[in-house]
């Protein structure tokens, strides 16, 4: 990150909003846990004391309204559709979406014959990052978190003239 | 007892009704027409010798022509087991329901219903359990026919070749 640090004395740094915008909602992306089925244990588990998401400012929330990603861990039924579409419709802008696992992906073992189970949830809602795997590895969901970090670092407040 | 012991006893208690021991399975089960399923049940559930008071499993199958359904009992007083099992027309698929004698049987019938259309008359709240109450038929038929769609949200499975439509799409 460009900063201009010491250059105008103690405790005053320089740099563009963009960056400094950026920098702070990469850091503490703030996921909305939507445990589905398998691939929610692994979820559980990156959150938990051996890969310590809390390291990377990433904190689980149980509500929409606190929340800066939906993180949709496992096998979408038809029936739950409804619920993500919802609860995705409930969370503030600015929103990510992570889909993890197989399942999530592309229905995963489900997606010919299940018949209850949305064959990828990119069919109801938007998806930012895609995690294979059946399921994840704890470090392959990190791995996900960084690529939506630097997704974000990538963006700008400043809007188009319309 | 064994299961040709509580098959003998039964007997006794209902030589016209029918009974059947069918030892061919992998564990022996009494076919129990669907007339005398209650009464049977009730037997099974108050007597001292038999005493079956845990439902442990109620399950249906779908056989083609008959759907049938299972009752694994668990006696815990005397520690012996018996698996019933009544066959019904797939065009007809009535059974009394259980739920007055083992409290047990009310959600499991409730799942028989919703996945193999089996109607367990005298259930006390017939509804779906798993699936939305609007669902169009019984998953676990073999005839089923999925859905395609269900409130807007599709459901048919997403061919490799059309990815990049569904990717276009979303
Ligand atoms: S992708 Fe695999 S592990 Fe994850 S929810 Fe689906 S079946 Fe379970």
């Amino acid at each position: 990150m460009a900063i201009l640090e010491g250059r105008y004395g103690p405790n005053v740094v320089i740099t563009s909003i963009d960056k400094i915008f950026n920098w702070s909602r990469s850091r503490s992306i703030w996921p909305l846990t939507f445990g589905l089925a398998c691939c929610a244990i692994e979820m559980m588990a990156t959150n938990a004391s051996r890969f310590d998401l809390d390291r990377f400012g990433i904190f689980p929330r149980p509500t929409p309204r606190q929340a800066d990603c939906l993180l949709v861990s496992g096998t979408l039924t038809a029936k739950m559709a409804e619920r993500v579409i919802r609860l995705y419709e409930q969370m503030a802008e600015p929103k990510y979406v992570i889909s993890m696992g197989s399942c999530a992906n592309s229905g995963g073992p489900y997606w010919q014959y299940g018949y209850h189970v949305v064959k990828g949830i990119d069919l109801v809602i938007p998806v930012d990052v895609y995690i294979p795997g059946c399921p994840p590895r704890p470090e392959a969901l990190i791995d996900g978190y960084l690529r939506l970090r630097e997704k974000i670092m990538k963006e700008t407040i400043a809007r188009k003239d319309s | 007892m064994t299961q040709s012991e509580i098959f003998a006893y039964l007997q006794t208690s209902f030589p016209d009704a029918g009974l059947v021991l069918d030892e061919t399975q992998p564990e022996p089960l009494i076919v129990v027409p669907r007339e005398q399923l209650l009464d049977v049940a009730r037997l099974l559930n108050a007597d001292e010798q038999l005493h079956f008071e845990c439902l442990m499993c109620l399950t249906s199958i779908d056989m083609g022509e008959e759907l049938h359904a299972v009752y694994n009992l668990y006696s815990m007083k005397h520690d012996h087991k018996c698996t019933l099992r009544c066959r019904v027309n797939r065009e007809d698929p009535v059974i009394p329901s259980v739920s007055s004698v083992w409290a047990t049987a009310d959600w499991h019938e409730r799942e028989a219903y919703d996945l193999m259309g089996i109607t367990f008359e005298g259930h006390p709240d017939p509804r779906r359990i798993l699936l939305p109450d609007d669902w169009e038929g019984h998953p676990l038929r073999k005839d089923y026919q999925p859905q395609k769609e269900w409130h807007g949200i599709p459901l048919e499975a997403v061919q490799p070749e059309d990815l990049e439509k569904k990717r276009e799409n979303g």
